[in-house]
């Protein structure tokens, strides 16, 4: 892959699979994520993206192969401990405290980074401390102005936000965005654009997307998941050349 | 990033809930409930026994506000750890001493324990599974009381000698223990208040906070790295050590323990006054106890028979109309006089405009 060289993969995939049964849903991945890598994934409908970041997270455990993340294997670490490691990923569908305010929501997870969850007594400063970090996330994501607001009362857009500001509140090494787009409409995709485009670039971000303009403004480097497998990988314009890819999968979307 | 990050934080965040002592004038009804209560003191001619009982219940309610209304642990077998409490208590009493603090902690202790231990087990499910094997637990507790007679005396109940006089530690002769449960009744509405302050530190603090979101989404707080199963556990244990608090104050003022310290219905009941009362208000425990054993006293006057019919109409009403329980009437009512609804000690909503993100 083309990011830094020299430089040690910050996530490293080694040929991870995963069966349900008979099926094979991930065939033997191999992934590289350097220092400030930002690497799209893509693949049609079934090929496995959203089983991958079950088994990046925790969420799942990989029949074989290895996940290493800043040189440790990680592969029966649970998902709460693979946080702590920086390894942070948003969701695609809205999973927020929707009864707490925005800034509650941030301020909540700099609590649990700062180790200071399990406080019950004497914890006012500190708490004030997370509320104004958590300001500054959201502050920088240009949302501040509704820290106030429960979520539940916000746009939708706002939302998609506030999964981004509460993924950067944790301090991620790796960085993976599940649809960061999902759910928004086409003429307030520049939202989400700005966005990423704010993310610190020394963050390694992994982003699994639907809607390909997005993908190919935002990454440097694509890899394409077909049938649980790597189809190929490649810079955005050499996959936007490739006929395979084309054949698969852009063939379709692009009709769009 | 952008000059956005340049944006000063504005530095009269007030975190809500620093404690009591940032307590401001309009918050001063907190005062109110234990105002009526020590009143209750004074005017209560012959209904010690009654106001005593009804704390005794407040006391347990607030336990499982703990446990289902704010960390949403789905329990119908809360009376196990009251029970607990109240044979502990008993049995410290019969065998050990009759001094009722030091019945009082190991029943608490206990009752923790055992909280922590079920809890171990049972967290790890969700929703119906949960629900199933809370029950299934509380079976098991009420099962064990029962057969093991030489030290629970089973269904005839344990009797409870009198206890010891209150703090009569170091010479000082203490507070007796009176006949109309005058002492008792403050001795009650004391460990109440130390049990209330300590349940409203932990759902301001950071880990009351964290609960509050596992129970809204555990997807999220995995997602940000809680250690949901552990903090699960701790707030069940805490839970039960309160509620064992109530059993063993129980067995204390009534001097007798029964299997119905155990049985599904307590559970049921305490529910059904929390629901009342208002889930995650802290003094929806008061509000909904009380009501409750004020109305289930007068309709069973009225009728002895079909009480439950008003109590079942009752609890209808309130599910069906009355969103948040009586706490949440009452913020209708003093939202109507405030033009504003205030709501948890959190600022209304400030009108951000949705287009703000530019």
């Amino acid at each position: 892959m083309s990011a830094a060289a020299g430089q040690a993969p910050v996530l490293s995939v080694r040929n991870l699979c995963k069966n349900f049964g008979a099926l094979a849903v991930t065939q033997s991945v191999s992934l590289d994520l350097y220092p400030g890598a930002r690497l799209g994934l893509i693949g049609p409908n079934g090929a496995g993206k959203t089983t991958l970041v079950n088994l990046l997270t925790g969420m799942l455990a990989p029949n074989s192969g290895d996940i290493i993340l800043n040189g440790e294997t990680i592969n029966g670490v649970r998902p709460e401990q693979r946080v702590k490691k920086g390894l942070v990923r948003t969701h695609q569908i809205n999973t927020l405290l929707m009864e707490h305010t925005m800034r509650d929501n941030v301020a909540i997870a700099v609590a649990e980074r700062r180790g200071f969850a399990w406080r019950t007594l004497r914890y006012g400063p500190q708490w004030r401390a997370c509320l104004e970090e958590a300001h500054t996330y959201l502050a920088g994501l240009g949302v501040a102005g509704a820290g106030d607001r429960r979520v539940s009362e916000l746009p939708y857009g706002q939302q998609r936000l506030l999964e981004i500001a509460i993924a950067l509140s944790l301090k991620p090494k790796v960085l993976l965005l599940d649809e960061p787009g999902a759910g928004i409409p086409s003429t307030d995709s520049h939202i989400i654009d700005e966005a990423l485009e704010k993310l610190p670039a020394e963050i390694a971000i992994l982003l699994i997307e639907h809607d390909m303009d997005l993908v190919f403004r935002f990454a440097r480097d694509i890899t394409v998941l077909v049938q649980g497998a790597v189809l190929t990988s490649g810079t955005p314009a050499e996959i936007a050349k490739n006929p395979e890819v084309r054949a698969v999968y852009l063939g379709r979307s692009q009709q769009v | 990033m952008s000059d956005q990050t340049a944006v000063k934080p504005p530095l009269e965040f007030t975190p809500p809930g620093s404690g009591l002592a940032s307590m401001q004038l309009r918050d001063a009804w907190h005062l109110l409930p234990w105002v009526i209560a020590i009143a209750f003191y004074f005017v209560a001619d012959g209904f010690h026994s009654f106001g005593t009982n009804v704390l005794i219940m407040i006391l347990f309610t607030l336990s499982l506000d703990l446990a289902l209304g704010y960390a949403g642990i789905i329990t119908l077998g809360h009376a196990a750890f009251f029970g607990i409490g109240a044979y502990t208590a008993g049995i410290v009493a019969v065998h050990m001493t009759t001094d009722p603090i030091a019945g009082l902690i190991v029943a608490t202790i206990l009752a923790g324990i055992l909280g922590i231990l079920t809890g171990m087990l049972i967290l790890h499910t969700q929703g119906v599974a949960m629900f199933m094997l809370t029950l299934a637990i509380a079976s098991m507790f009420y099962e064990v009381a029962n057969q093991w007679r030489s030290l629970t005396g089973g269904d005839d109940g344990l009797t409870v000698p009198r206890s010891a006089p209150l703090l009569a530690y170091f010479g000082f002769a203490g507070f007796r223990f009176d006949f109309r449960g005058m002492t008792g009744y403050l001795y009650t509405l004391s460990v109440v208040f130390v049990w209330f302050v300590i349940a409203w530190r932990i759902v301001k603090s950071p880990f009351g906070r964290s609960l509050d979101g596992i129970r809204q989404n555990p997807r999220r707080m995995r997602a940000i790295g809680t250690p949901v199963w552990w903090r699960l556990v701790a707030m069940y244990g805490i839970s039960a050590a309160m509620a064992g608090t109530a059993g063993a104050l129980q067995a204390q003022a009534t001097r007798l323990v029964g299997l119905t310290s155990l049985e599904l219905q307590l559970s049921g009941i305490v529910a059904v006054m929390l629901v009342l009362g208002g889930e995650r208000r802290l003094y929806g425990a008061f509000l909904g106890a009380a009501f409750f054993m004020a109305v289930q006293d007068w309709a069973a006057a009225v009728n002895p028979v079909y009480w439950m019919f008003v109590i079942g109409g009752l609890l209808m009403a309130v599910v069906l109309f009355l969103e948040g329980g009586l706490m949440g009437l009452l913020d209708k009512i003093f939202g109507m006089f405030a033009g504003k609804r205030v709501e948890n000690g959190q600022a209304s909503p400030v009108e951000a405009k949705a287009g703000d993100a530019k």
